[in-house]
């Protein structure tokens, strides 16, 4: 017997992974642009990898296929590795990363839901620290030749000399780090060729395309302000006030915006439901942190950019900021839960 | 100009109200048997008055109040009462009570019907008639009228939000017959000395509003208005409502007037102003019939009658595969049509598969958050649902289970289609089972210690009476022995150390054996009494003497 309510608004899990989907598309077409199709190849390696692993694992759990293997959820995830991946990474890495995100991360916890870290972003941190050199290897700003890029992603011949170039962080990276070079932020963004007007040159155009997309979800209702707005001001805030105290060691605001995966990560990365908060103050706080986290990494950490660890370590806090910024419920005092 | 305020979240399903808003309110026809249940309210039973072959007129008192929360039942019509049996209610559970079936004589013979001067009954002879004509709350909670007309208020509200989708039962009730609507309004308004009474429609029935503003001039002592409140379920929750209005939230466990406020629907003030000011009981109320139906509309249908004698009146269509008493977002499926209208009944809605398609299959809860910006009590269904789920009971309290309404905001937005109402349902009644169980427990565990206790009792007091006893056959034994001594030593000369023999005498010799009875009958009485102290002592602690 049904109960009620006996009018649904149309609404699925499917509408909201397709929508999610369709808003990385201005990203995607932005990737393509500026470095080719070797992201098409890499995302549709993801998708089919993704898609299989998902069925298998539902086959092997005992869930109905078809149902959750058209959710979209696993699309999500998939699009997520091969975006946050290097476009040229080999065949293998994109497959493994794929692999563990929707293998282990996610059904090993318990599918659709359930997983208490975002796949993707395990995925990422699992490779970066098994494989560094081979997530390092990045394509040269405006490098868009099919051909060699297909060879890279499928012979295992590294020798890429040609290809790669240092991402904008990596490179600010190691030029601010060695005390060799005495260079200055400024020198460095006016010299080197990887960086573009506000972020790494062709990537502030992704950003711009990941911005206009999540500012779609949010105008659809997928996603909220508060992540995305905590995320970003709290990045700009820090990167402004430690680059207005020491221009020499921190580069700005714009540069941290638009390079790396803060963009994708405020709108599509930190706003993973299943991982992250779900009240708006828990929310605020965990974008925040994330940005927090992610400047630290990116000015101070090994890695050149943080973004991934930063998530998975809110991650791990997602149930006490929920459970410590529940909102007042109608005609109660403010008071925190079980201590009214 | 009044300020309104919001209340958080709420949806906007379709409306559907132009499908039987349209067209005037019409009087049901006399169905051929009249199924009257004796249970009219929420909270309380009446006591039967008739017994089959009675005849009886229509507004005749066919069932007394039991209790202070119960309600007087009414013959809906004249004619023959031909049993008194237990049938099927309108309820989720079709759990079944008993009715009287009344068989119609045609003629509509009303009792002798006196009007009461509002403006000169004091206000226990307005209550006791508001009571005494079976009226309770009639927007669907069925609470007693009269034991929320009790409380001294500011702001009386007057609820024609009809935020359900589908319904205009009130919306009609406003439009045509806003005066006696604003009458009963003013009669609730002058019982519960209220400052203001304020009109809450939501804005897309813009034509009651203006029926009632029409009919509405400076009430008694009061300032009247009404106000045009924004559509957007559930603004017709009592809470919702209020909190609209005045701004006021009433939390969980608390009421109306408790913040000076209290709420009626507008069909209940429409049904205190027949009382009053014609004296006729609460015998029938508007219903809509609405949904699949080939004529839809409302009628004024007689309480008692049979749902199945009401539906043709709408002409509902073939593939109509279930019925709704309420609305789409809170009704429940009737479980059986030959259950009757009740005063709770506002509207039948008939549903096929093409109107009201069955619901997707569940999926997982992805934590979206769509149900915490939709739930206008500010929970977290998902939370809820997790702890419901799980059967983390406590949890699941911790959160304010309590506090939810059950208006399906969530499950009406969740993008995983699970129905979380169902789930919240279910935690409830768990809960209250087991406070029920628990209070039984209780009950049976003190019932079973007192037991004890009695017959701990009864055995020392039995033990201090025998011990008692003893003791004076002792003491009478012993007056008898002395007496005996005496009248020997009075007899023989005085033997040296007769002093020393006593004593001797009483460890051996003839005297020897009632001695040592009344030695063992006194310790078991010091025992005894010990006992019984102890035993005392569950209440108060005994002092030392007495334990000594």
């Amino acid at each position: 017997m049904h109960t009620s309510p006996h009018v649904l608004q149309p609404a699925s899990v499917r509408s909201v992974m397709f929508r999610v989907l369709l808003a990385l598309i201005p990203g995607i077409a932005a990737y393509v642009w500026f470095f080719g199709a070797a992201i098409l190849v890499q995302l549709a390696l993801a998708s089919v990898t993704a898609l299989a692993a998902e069925a298998l694992m539902l086959r092997l759990r005992d869930k109905p296929v078809m149902l959750f293997l058209t959710d979209g959820s696993a699309l999500v995830t998939a699009w997520l590795v091969a975006l946050t991946f290097p476009p040229i990474a080999p065949w293998w890495l994109t497959v493994t990363g794929v692999l563990i995100a929707i293998i282990v991360v996610k059904h090993l916890y318990g599918g659709l839901g359930q997983n208490p870290f975002n796949p993707a972003m395990v995925a990422f941190c699992t490779m970066i620290v098994a494989y560094p050199q081979l997530m390092s290897q990045w394509p040269r700003a405006e490098f868009n030749a099919l051909g060699p890029m297909l060879h890279a992603i499928f012979s295992g011949d590294r020798q890429l000399d040609a290809l790669v170039m240092a991402t904008p962080l990596d490179a600010l990276r190691t030029v601010l780090r060695d005390p060799e070079q005495r260079a200055t932020i400024a020198g460095i963004l006016g010299s080197h060729a990887s960086f573009g007007n506000i972020g790494g040159r062709g990537w502030e155009w992704i950003a711009a395309g990941y911005l206009l997309g999540g500012l779609w979800l949010i105008q659809q209702r997928i996603i909220t302000w508060h992540v995305p707005v905590a995320f970003l001001v709290t990045l700009m805030v820090i990167a402004t006030g430690f680059s207005m105290a020491n221009p020499e060691r921190f580069v700005g605001a714009n540069f941290h915006l638009f390079t790396g995966g803060a963009m994708l990560g405020a709108f599509f990365i930190a706003t993973d439901p299943v991982s992250g908060c779900t009240t708006p103050l828990g929310k605020l706080i965990f974008a925040a942190g994330a940005a927090l986290l992610t400047w630290i990494i990116r000015s101070f950490g090994a890695y050149p950019d943080g973004m991934a660890f930063a998530i998975l370590l809110m991650n791990l806090l997602v149930p006490l900021i929920d459970m410590n910024t529940q909102p007042k419920v109608f005609g109660h005092s403010g008071k925190p839960r079980g201590k009214e | 100009m009044l300020e309104l305020f919001r209340f958080k979240g709420g949806v906007k399903p379709a409306s559907h109200k132009q499908e039987s808003s349209g067209a005037a309110i019409q009087a049901a026809p006399l169905p051929p048997l009249l199924v009257v249940p004796f249970r009219q309210s929420a909270t309380g039973a009446a006591a039967i008055q008739v017994q089959a072959g009675d005849t009886v007129l229509k507004g005749q008192v066919i069932g007394t109040a039991e209790g202070p929360f119960g309600t007087v039942v009414h013959a809906p019509t004249s004619g023959t009462v031909r049993a008194i049996e237990a049938r099927p209610l309108p309820h989720p559970s079709g759990l079944a009570a008993p009715c009287a079936i009344i068989e119609p004589d045609g003629e509509e013979r009303w009792i002798e019907r006196t009007s009461l001067d509002p403006f000169t009954a004091d206000a226990a002879t307005l209550r006791e008639r508001i009571r005494d004509a079976g009226i309770v709350g009639l927007g669907g909670a069925a609470f007693p009228s009269h034991v929320k007309a009790r409380a001294a208020i500011e702001t009386l509200v007057i609820n024609g939000a009809e935020c359900e989708p589908w319904i205009t039962c009130d919306d009609r009730l406003m439009r045509e017959r806003a005066a006696d609507v604003v009458a009963g309004a003013r009669i609730l308004g002058r019982l519960m000395g209220a400052k203001r009474i304020l009109f809450g429609i939501e804005d897309n029935k813009p034509e009651a509003a203006d029926a009632l503003r029409a009919v509405l001039t400076e009430c008694e002592g009061a300032s009247c208005q009404v106000v045009a409140v924004p559509t957007l379920y559930p603004a017709g929750g009592e809470k919702q409502l209020i909190r609209v209005l005045t701004g006021i939230e009433i939390p969980y466990g608390k009421l109306g007037p408790d913040f000076g406020v209290q709420c009626f629907n507008v069909g209940t003030a429409y049904a205190v102003a027949r009382a009053v000011l014609h004296g006729e009981p609460l015998v029938s109320r508007i219903v809509t019939l609405a949904g699949n139906y080939g004529q839809p509309g409302n009628f004024e249908v007689l309480i008692g009658t049979p749902m199945d004698a009401l539906l043709p009146l709408g002409q509902p269509g073939v593939d109509t595969d279930r019925i709704v008493m309420g609305g789409p977002m809170m009704g429940f499926p009737v479980p059986d049509l030959g259950v009757p209208v009740v005063k709770a009944t506002n509207c039948l809605l008939a549903m096929s598969p093409a109107l009201f398609p069955p619901p997707p299959p569940e999926m997982p809860c992805i934590r979206c958050g769509a149900c915490t910006r939709a739930c206008p009590m500010v929970l977290q269904p998902h939370e809820l649902y997790w702890y419901s789920k799980s059967k983390n009971f406590g949890k699941s309290q911790e959160y304010h289970l309590f506090d939810c309404i059950e208006c399906g905001c969530c499950a009406f937005v969740c993008p995983s289609r699970i129905p979380l109402v169902d789930y919240y349902r279910f935690a409830k009644s768990e809960i209250r089972a087991r406070e029920r169980e628990k209070a039984a427990a209780d009950t049976a565990r003190d019932r079973y210690e007192f037991r004890q206790f009695r017959e701990e009792r009864e055995k020392a007091e039995k033990a201090a009476r025998l011990a008692a006893k003893a003791a004076e056959t002792k003491a009478k034994l012993a007056q008898e022995e002395a007496a005996k001594s005496a009248d020997a030593a009075s007899a023989e000369p005085v033997k040296v150390g007769a002093g020393e023999t006593a004593p001797q005498a009483g460890k051996a010799g003839t005297s020897s054996a009632p001695d040592k009875a009344a030695l063992i009958a006194a310790a078991q009485a010091r025992a005894a009494a010990k006992k019984a102290a102890a035993a005392e002592a569950a209440d108060a602690a005994p002092s030392k003497e007495e334990n000594a």
